[in-house]
């Protein structure tokens, strides 16, 4: 196993511009670490040297790029330090990089606009066949150099691996710091962390909108779950499910029309749908068991769902409709939480597997289950939307914290900040 | 001068509570002839209040412990608690105005979705605990927290004993 460190400084000032601050203890530094393991990995092998004049800007693009790269697991680094005179106007001796048996090489530059602005611009060679892969330029505010950065990062990513890359996209999660409950939304390495809702009650089971501008999710603001649908930009949110008994488990239809939810108002946990826009509910299943935690699959065929309909909890599936479900899950007597892959082709859910909670991942295809991890208490997982990288929970050394994982188990980052309790991680879809 | 004294222990008892929404007047102090009975209550002992009809506080039924614990994956109420449902549908009958809420938790074992729909059917089961006895539907609303609020955040069997449970929560 290789265990590489960096330490990088959030981004204060863009947290500053949106939002009041309230006296929540969360983390100045955060401590991203990729863990590799496993062997027969092929990862392609890329220099990324440092961009001129990243040292006078307030992110270090190249480093930021760098870590984005590594931790899809799909690239390994070859130190860049000696490409500092580059840039993306250059045209590099790609000797040397050949015998460090660098495939690709990133250079680019960073500058100041006379009006406050930054302007991030780089390029991409193919060092074996002494190409221009072409570049990009982003004229950004302060707030969004991360953005440039990650969008550089996802441009690298597609150019050589034919995937989309994920890194441009967010993630929310919810942070527990003693009696205090935090919604953030984060760039997908989950740095950059700005804060959508505030509590001093519970926050549960955020949900992205297919659209990527509203979060539905449960707070147990009122002394009882209800389920909220929020929009990100502005902060205003309306009630979606707020009946007699306990509201949870939202989740968006792909149309992002309509939610699936799990109430209580009929006796028992079952599933619903309900209008974007509120509504009365309308009822999906009818067992005198527990039903929660509806998905839809990204085609719109099927709703993924955990029952006890059996004696113990396991996956099922039945059409958007409602009907009769059909079971997914057989080994073991405890599987929750479904995911969904974008592509179709992966379910990830958790399995209590001799009392301990682990995250597993079935091909759909076959059947096939594997389980990813080491740790003891995964939840919630949650799909890049290139079906890539898994985002989850865990507990390592006693804290909660996020981990993201390729769907092989070999390659996994830690986004956990320092100061609190990190859960409920939902990776959300690509920005438009 | 006794009445007084009732209505100083009634205000005291309210404002310990910190209920802010039930005003002070709904608070039962009429029923002169409805005292509790004075036993000497052993430390381990809940004595559920055998008196007159609406005896009582903003928090419910006094005397009468409004929390109900559940052995693993269970949610089974033990005969050791059937006092205290007792109790409170007593005082619900009498109180037909007076609503209450069900709270119920589990231990921190589990997702959190399935954890919510697990405290929810130990809510539901106290629930129709107090139906059976007469308590009308529209009196209770049963809700689930699942794992979120532990009384004890630890991750031992003590622990975990103390945070299966339903509370009855009068708002």
């Amino acid at each position: 196993m290789i265990e590489k460190k960096l330490w990088r400084r959030r981004d204060l000032v863009a947290l500053a511009g949106g939002m009041a601050l309230s006296a929540v203890c969360w983390p100045a530094f955060a401590q991203f670490r990729v863990e590799i393991s496993g062997v027969g990995l092929t990862q392609l092998p890329i220099a990324i040297a440092p961009f001129r004049g990243q040292d006078a800007a307030p992110q270090k693009i190249a480093a930021i790029v760098q870590a984005d790269l590594e931790r899809s697991g799909q690239f390994r680094i070859v130190d860049g330090a000696s490409g500092a005179n580059l840039d993306e106007t250059s045209r590099p001796d790609l000797t040397p990089w050949r015998q460090r048996n660098a495939d690709s090489l990133a250079v680019g530059s960073v500058t100041r606009l006379a009006d406050g602005r930054w302007d991030v611009r780089f390029r991409l060679w193919d060092v074996v066949k002494g190409q221009d892969l072409g570049g990009q330029s982003h004229a950004v505010t302060v707030g969004d150099l991360r953005v440039a950065a990650h969008r550089i990062a996802d441009y690298i990513y597609e150019k050589l691996t034919g995937d989309k890359g994920v890194f441009a996209t967010r993630i929310a999660y919810v942070t527990k710091s003693g009696n205090h409950f935090n919604l953030w939304v984060a760039d997908s390495d989950g740095e950059n962390a700005q804060s959508a809702l505030s509590s001093n009650e519970p926050i549960i089971s955020p949900a992205w909108s297919p659209s990527g501008m509203q979060l539905a999710y449960v707070s147990f603001e009122s002394r009882k779950p209800v389920v909220y649908v929020h929009d990100v930009s502005t902060g205003k949110r309306r009630l979606i499910a707020n009946f007699r008994g306990s509201n949870s488990a939202p989740s968006w239809a792909p149309d992002g029309k309509s939610l699936a939810v799990t109430l209580s108002r009929d006796g028992g946990s079952q599933l619903y749908t309900i209008d974007a826009n509120g509504g009365a509910p309308r009822r999906l299943t009818q067992s005198s068991g527990i039903d929660t935690e509806p998905v839809y699959s990204p085609d719109g065929k099927y709703i993924y769902f955990t029952s006890d309909r059996g004696g113990a909890p396991q996956i099922y599936r039945m059409a958007p409709g409602g009907g009769n479900p059909e079971r997914v899950t057989f080994s073991g007597n405890y599987n929750v939480s479904p995911a969904i892959s974008p592509d179709g082709r992966w379910l990830a859910f958790i399995s209590r597997i001799n009392g301990q909670f682990k995250l597993q991942v079935m091909e759909l295809a076959s059947g096939t289950v594997t389980g990813i991890t080491d740790s003891t208490a995964d939840e919630s997982p949650s799909f890049a939307p290139n079906s890539r990288l898994i985002v989850y929970a865990t507990r390592q050394n006693g804290r909660e914290a996020l981990m993201t994982t390729t769907l092989d188990g070999k390659i996994k980052a830690r986004l956990a900040g320092q100061g609190g309790d990190i859960r409920e991680p939902d990776w959300g879809p690509f920005q438009k | 001068m006794k009445r007084i004294t009732i209505v100083a222990t009634l205000v005291l008892a309210a404002a310990l509570a910190g209920c802010k929404s039930t005003p002070l007047n709904d608070v039962p102090v009429e029923n002169k002839g409805a005292q509790p009975t004075t036993q000497q209550p052993t430390q381990s002992q809940v004595a559920p209040v055998q008196t007159g009809a609406d005896e009582g506080t903003a928090q419910g039924p006094r005397n009468v412990a409004r929390i109900i614990y559940f052995d693993f994956d269970s949610n089974v109420i033990k005969p050791e608690y059937q006092a205290i449902i007792d109790g409170h549908a007593r005082f619900l009958k009498a109180n037909p105005q007076r609503h209450v809420f069900i709270e119920g938790h589990t231990d921190e074992r589990g997702t959190r979705e399935y954890n919510l729909a697990l405290g929810q059917r130990r809510s539901e089961a106290v629930r129709s605990a107090l139906k059976l006895l007469g308590v009308q539907d529209s009196q209770i609303e049963a809700v689930s927290f699942g794992k979120e609020k532990p009384v004890d955040p630890g991750s031992t069997e003590e622990a975990w004993a103390k945070n299966r449970r339903a509370e009855i929560v009068y708002r």
